[in-house]
């Protein structure tokens, strides 16, 4: 099946139009553990982007070879063997931030987003292709995480990447753990909101 | 459909009972000879000695007692109070401490000569095994339930809640998956990885056994009961991309877990998942009738309650076990 998109398309798909965590609705769980500030959003993000990437690649190389019986099982393998590189190096070259993030980048291996590209994409269509909607998964992931963060680092403590913006705490409330569920799911009743008014307008328009 | 399933729920009630059963037979405390008849902890500060005799008060005095955690002997405390009471023919001494006791540890306390004709005692202070298993259970059932506090697995967690039928089908697949996979992952993490010293394997070998059982379950539900499997089958592909499934055993593995304790943890893992699950598709069924605004329906409004489910299960956290 050949792919119709262009590659600017593919690109601005991931993030925008089938972004990972607020279209799609996958990877919630670190979009809710891991977003209290931008840095560890920043950090998971690039390690998702690095494994998305990898995989997609190599499923892509090897998609004649593997039987589709056993696809679920080599995506699976195949992505713990590149989380696996990501946790070993991450260990070595960063250790503060490795112990920030803890089990999560180990989790990298069930997120349901990089199963899903690979059974959906990249074992159907070529390796550029593939490469290309990777980045813009990765990168649509990242975005999402950096959002998320940003509003809850500003408004839970006044600060962005640790620098002091605001100069005071708005509400202590959206650094609890628990605020996770309560900021994701207003940002995506935001996300629809503008949505819905955008389509309104088209319609009155025409 | 419905028999079925409660078939399922009788046997994996049958089976929670026979290993704690088995559990209390094994590791029942054995109660010490001589003097000291019983140790134990009692609230958070206090570690109580019963013994068979009075001691004498001038003996009753704090610099009398020492107690330090087994494995950091370094830091010694002495409790603030010492206390007597004789009840029932048996008398007990209480240590009141002045700071909370880590109850996980076992603890040792030190004493002099507390009688005329006995040295000076140095005892073992432990929860007994099968409260240290209880704990592991409801910690990861309630306190630390893998979804509203740990905040994994969210993503079939939104994605199977929306129906009662679902989401008990998802959750019965989930322990049984789960189980199977945590024992699997004990056997190979202690007799193949630690020997050879492959611990950077972790990740590939669990998730490995994680889709090895799972077609496993699947293979054996299609031949053994295809009815069950026509109605659990769709479940199955799902497990495997719910990160509890892999949290588990690499938790297992940090903490240097035992099989009893892993089981434990596996259990009250995916008990958790499953009462997670049952709670919100109950309150789900009843939001598809509420009047809702337009752009919250769907997701947005089960990310707000799963948030008020995350405050409500914090009450949980401090839960101590006598």
């Amino acid at each position: 099946m050949a792919n119709t998109l262009t590659k600017p398309q593919l690109l601005g798909r991931g993030l925008l139009s089938q972004n990972p965590i607020f279209k799609l609705a996958l990877s919630m769980c670190p979009a809710v553990g891991m977003s209290t500030t931008v840095m560890t959003g920043l950090m998971l993000g690039c390690a998702v982007l690095f494994v998305q990437v990898f995989s997609s690649l190599t499923i892509a190389l090897f998609k004649r070879q593997i039987h589709p019986r056993i696809r679920i099982p080599t995506y699976t393998l195949v992505i713990a063997t590149w989380v696996t590189v990501i946790d070993l190096v991450l260990a070595a070259v960063f250790p503060a931030a490795y112990a920030q993030m803890g089990i999560f980048i180990k989790l990298i291996v069930a997120f349901a987003i990089i199963t899903m590209r690979l059974e959906t994409f990249a074992c159907k269509e070529s390796v550029p292709d593939s490469f290309v909607d990777a980045v813009g998964m990765g990168f649509g992931f990242m975005f999402g995480m950096v959002v998320i963060g940003f509003v809850r680092e500003l408004l839970g403590s006044g600060t962005i990447l640790g620098y002091d913006v605001l100069g005071f705490k708005p509400f202590m409330f959206f650094i609890l753990p628990c605020a996770g569920f309560f900021v994701v799911g207003l940002m995506m009743a935001f996300f629809n909101w503008i949505e819905q008014k955008y389509r309104e307008r088209m319609a009155n328009k025409s | 459909m419905k028999s079925s399933l409660r078939n399922l729920a009788i046997i994996l009630g049958a089976a929670a009972a026979l290993i704690a059963l088995v559990a209390a037979v094994l590791f029942w405390p054995a109660s010490n000879d001589g003097f000291i008849l019983d140790t134990g902890f009692s609230g958070d500060t206090k570690i109580t000695l019963t013994t068979t005799s009075p001691v004498e008060k001038s003996l009753l005095v704090p610099q009398n007692f020492t107690a330090f955690e087994e494995n950091d002997p370094d830091i010694q405390m002495h409790p603030v109070k010492v206390k007597q009471k004789l009840s029932g023919g048996k008398n007990v001494l209480s240590l009141t401490f002045d700071a909370p006791l880590n109850r996980a540890n076992p603890h040792i306390v030190k004493t002099v000569p507390l009688t005329s004709d006995s040295p000076a005692l140095s005892l073992r202070v432990e929860q007994s095994y099968l409260g240290h298993l209880l704990f592991i259970l409801i910690s990861a059932l309630l306190i630390n339930n893998y979804v509203f506090t740990k905040y994994l697995g969210l993503c079939v967690f939104f994605g199977t809640s929306k129906r009662k039928k679902t989401a008990t089908g998802m959750g019965i697949v989930f322990t049984i998956v789960m189980l199977a996979s945590a024992i699997m992952s004990w056997f190979a993490y202690r007799y193949v990885l630690i020997p050879f010293h492959l611990d950077f394997l972790q990740v590939v070998v669990f998730i490995g056994l994680v889709s090895l059982s799972v077609q496993a379950v699947d293979t054996i539900l299609r031949k053994v009961n295809p009815v069950l499997f026509k109605s659990f089958g769709v479940f199955l592909v799902l497990v495997i991309a719910n990160c509890i499934i892999i949290a588990v055993p690499l938790y297992m593995a940090s903490n240097q877990y035992n099989l009893l304790e892993t089981v434990m943890l596996a259990l009250g893992a995916a008990g958790g998942f499953l009462l997670a699950l049952y709670l919100m598709s109950s309150v789900r069924e009843r939001l598809d009738l509420a009047p809702i605004p337009e752009s919250f329906k769907g997701l947005p409004i089960a990310f707000i309650t799963a948030g008020q489910f995350a405050l409500a299960f914090l009450g949980f956290s401090g839960l101590q076990l006598i």
